[in-house]
């Protein structure tokens, strides 16, 4: 497998069509991604004529074996994550949002006439759609929020703000997700409906080729055909993340590689003192770690990758994947900036541009906090990050 | 149509080729294995001409077990079934005794169009496609950089020294793929999961009605006696005076020491 960091030979344990994903998303990222992207982040646009392309090979809701999907498993779903992140964090963000927030709801908990409306263009490209569940005031407390739902007669009445929101300004439709007097419930809303703005949020240093908004709801009359009729209370939007963090385990591992192979041959080619700087020891010393948590990242996410594939994972190991391995490599992109020295500040090389991104990857999705909060619930039985509750 | 492309398995072309103890021989550990990019060319045109006109493309291979691979890539990329020449005995083998198990997969099956990348990248003889074509019997387009299908006729484009020339022949035919025929696409992730239902077919030299000898090494008319890496890049040489004097002391240089002019 071209340009796979496999210290521990991997690549043996994918199979055949896993092994192809890979090669088709690693050279999309390469000639499609790795020559624009740099530039759309300085100009802090997104690249949206890419949509459609990553459509038509299938990286949407590519592990629905229905309505257009390719029928992937995690694993193969995890490599596209690896590459398209390895291109930039903003164009796997993207792909997570549609994928695990946006097709994933629809088909689990949405109704036939949903999902023939609306699965068939999220995956092909053609509707772009969003996830509205964090607010300006709740972030890690999301059953706060106060986004109403108000029933009259077949319709729904939503009022609220949402924040925080990729991909807001450039979808068709939102998952939005409200308080109803029977819990917490989804609705598609669609762009064109009265009341429905999303103000894009601007002067971002981090996930600049990425669109990030506000969800501003007026009075949105939604029909109650657009409710989701499978999901009633706050594990149902708590689901989507557990796809969306897994998708962001495997991402982290293509900017750690990224910067990884960066540094590597930076450090090959920097000549200080008559030599490469690769012949000292504290630069070995650095590689010699970002290589080895590199390596462990990339066990953790196959080993969950192929337990979700026999439905065997839990919410937790998502957690420590999603925590671990966004940890590790930030770590892995600020350590590569500091190799690059001066030249690690620069859009001329992906370093910098990926440490940014992964302060986002960090915060987003569950924080590192809140996972970790999530594993010490796992190991002790007590609930830390809400103090009022027992 | 009943379309056949002919590929090949070769090392990825930024590979650090390292020569084995026996002198003439590569180093296959490590290798990233590809599809010759100039079959690349040949597999789009293939799946393009059957989308366009109908038909079937079957894709064919010969080489090891790892060739496998390089087949469910065209699969991927749309080819409808593959055949594979898998067996020890045809290790080893030319340009010749390549040729001359691929013609009888060609008898066997009767295409009529075929396809050939120019060259497999690798050992880059340019010889197959054209080898197959004359011990076949029929006509063949090398390096073709645009394609023309008219009823049983085809016209094929080919880069000339100073120019292009226009050259036609009868169905079947074979046309060899130049870069500028086509811009390959990706095998798509719906392809991939689908090449994996689709047949594959195992050939060894007696299917083909060849014996052992006939092919591989032992069938061929040429064999390797050694392998040499280019010589090592030399240290460059900076000039680092004003442009008048630096012109002057590069002619020099080019004329005296590298003797190119």
């Amino acid at each position: 497998m071209k340009d796979f960091v496999d210290f521990l030979n991997i690549n043996a344990l994918f199979t055949d069509e896993e092994r192809l994903v890979y090669q088709t998303v690693h050279d999309f990222v390469e000639k499609e991604v790795k020559p624009i992207i740099a530039d759309y982040f300085e100009k802090g646009e997104f690249p949206l004529h890419l949509v459609k392309t990553m459509g038509g090979l299938g990286f949407l809701g590519s592990t629905l074996n229905e309505y257009g999907g390719a029928g992937l498993s995690n694993v193969a779903y995890g490599l596209i994550n690896q590459e398209l992140e390895r291109g930039d964090s903003g164009l796997r963000s993207f792909v997570s949002v549609q994928s695990s927030l946006v097709i994933y709801p629809i088909y689990t908990f949405g109704s036939e006439r949903q999902k023939e409306k609306y699965l068939p263009g999220l995956i092909s490209g053609d509707l772009i759609g969003c996830f509205g569940l964090t607010e300006p005031d709740y972030g890690s407390n999301p059953g706060g929020m106060k986004t109403r739902a108000v029933k009259k007669g077949d319709r729904w009445i939503l009022n609220g703000t949402k924040m925080w929101i990729t991909n807001s300004s450039i979808s068709d439709i939102a998952i939005i997700w409200a308080k109803t007097d029977d819990g917490i419930q989804g609705f598609i809303v669609e762009r064109g409906m009265q009341g429905f703005s999303t103000p894009e949020i601007k002067h971002k240093l981090s996930l600049r080729a990425s669109v990030t908004g506000e969800i501003v709801l007026e009075d949105v009359e939604v029909p109650e055909e657009n409710r989701l009729p499978g999901a009633k209370g706050l594990k149902y939007p708590l689901m989507c993340l557990t796809q969306a963090r897994y998708g962001i385990g495997w991402g982290a591992i293509g900017s750690a590689m990224d910067c990884y192979t960066t540094a590597v041959s930076y450090a090959n080619e920097r000549v200080q003192f008559d030599v490469p700087i690769a012949r000292f020891q504290l630069v070995q010393k650095k590689l010699a770690d970002m290589l080895t948590e590199l390596t462990k990242a990339q066990l953790l996410a196959f080993h969950v990758g192929r337990l979700k594939d026999k439905g065997e994972h839990t919410h937790q190991m998502i957690s420590m994947l999603k925590m671990n391995n966004v940890r590790i490599a930030l770590n892995i992109a600020r350590t590569a900036r500091d190799i690059l020295g001066a030249n690690g500040i620069s859009l001329e090389y992906p370093v910098i541009r990926h440490m940014v991104n992964l302060e986002s990857v960090k915060t987003y999705e569950g924080t590192e906090d809140i996972h970790t909060l999530v594993l010490g619930q796992y190991i002790t039985g007590f609930q830390a990050f809400n103090p009022f509750k027992k | 149509m009943n379309i056949m492309v002919f590929i090949k398995q070769v090392p990825d072309t930024e590979t650090k080729i390292k020569i084995a103890d026996d002198g003439k021989s590569i180093v296959e550990d490590g290798i990233n294995w590809i599809v010759s990019p100039y079959d690349e060319f040949a597999i789009e045109e293939a799946v393009k001409t059957k989308e366009n006109l109908g038909g079937e493309v079957t894709v064919v291979t010969m080489g090891p077990k790892r060739a496998e691979s390089a087949l469910r890539t065209a699969l991927a990329m749309g080819c409808d079934k593959a055949i594979h020449l898998e067996d020890d005995a045809f290790e080893g083998a030319d340009a010749y005794s390549t040729a001359k198990a691929l013609a009888k997969v060609i008898e066997k099956h009767n295409p009529d169009l075929i396809f050939f990348g120019k060259q497999g990248v690798g050992n880059d003889n340019t010889q197959v496609g054209q080898l197959v074509a004359e011990m076949v019997g029929i006509g063949h387009i090398g390096t073709c950089i645009k394609l023309e299908i008219d009823g049983d006729t085809i016209r094929g484009e080919r880069e000339i020294e100073g120019g292009r020339e226009t050259v036609e022949t009868k169905l079947p035919a074979i046309v060899t793929a130049q870069r500028g025929l086509n811009e390959p696409r990706y095998p798509n992730l719906r392809g991939i999961m689908k090449a994996k239902k689709k047949p594959l077919e195992k050939l060894t030299p007696a299917d083909l009605g060849l014996s052992a000898d006939e092919v591989g090494l032992a069938g061929a008319k040429t064999v390797y006696l050694s392998l040499e890496l280019p010589p090592a890049r030399q240290a460059g040489k900076k000039i680092e005076v004003e442009p008048e004097v630096a012109a002057k002391e590069i002619v020099e240089f080019l004329k005296n020491e590298a003797k190119v002019l």
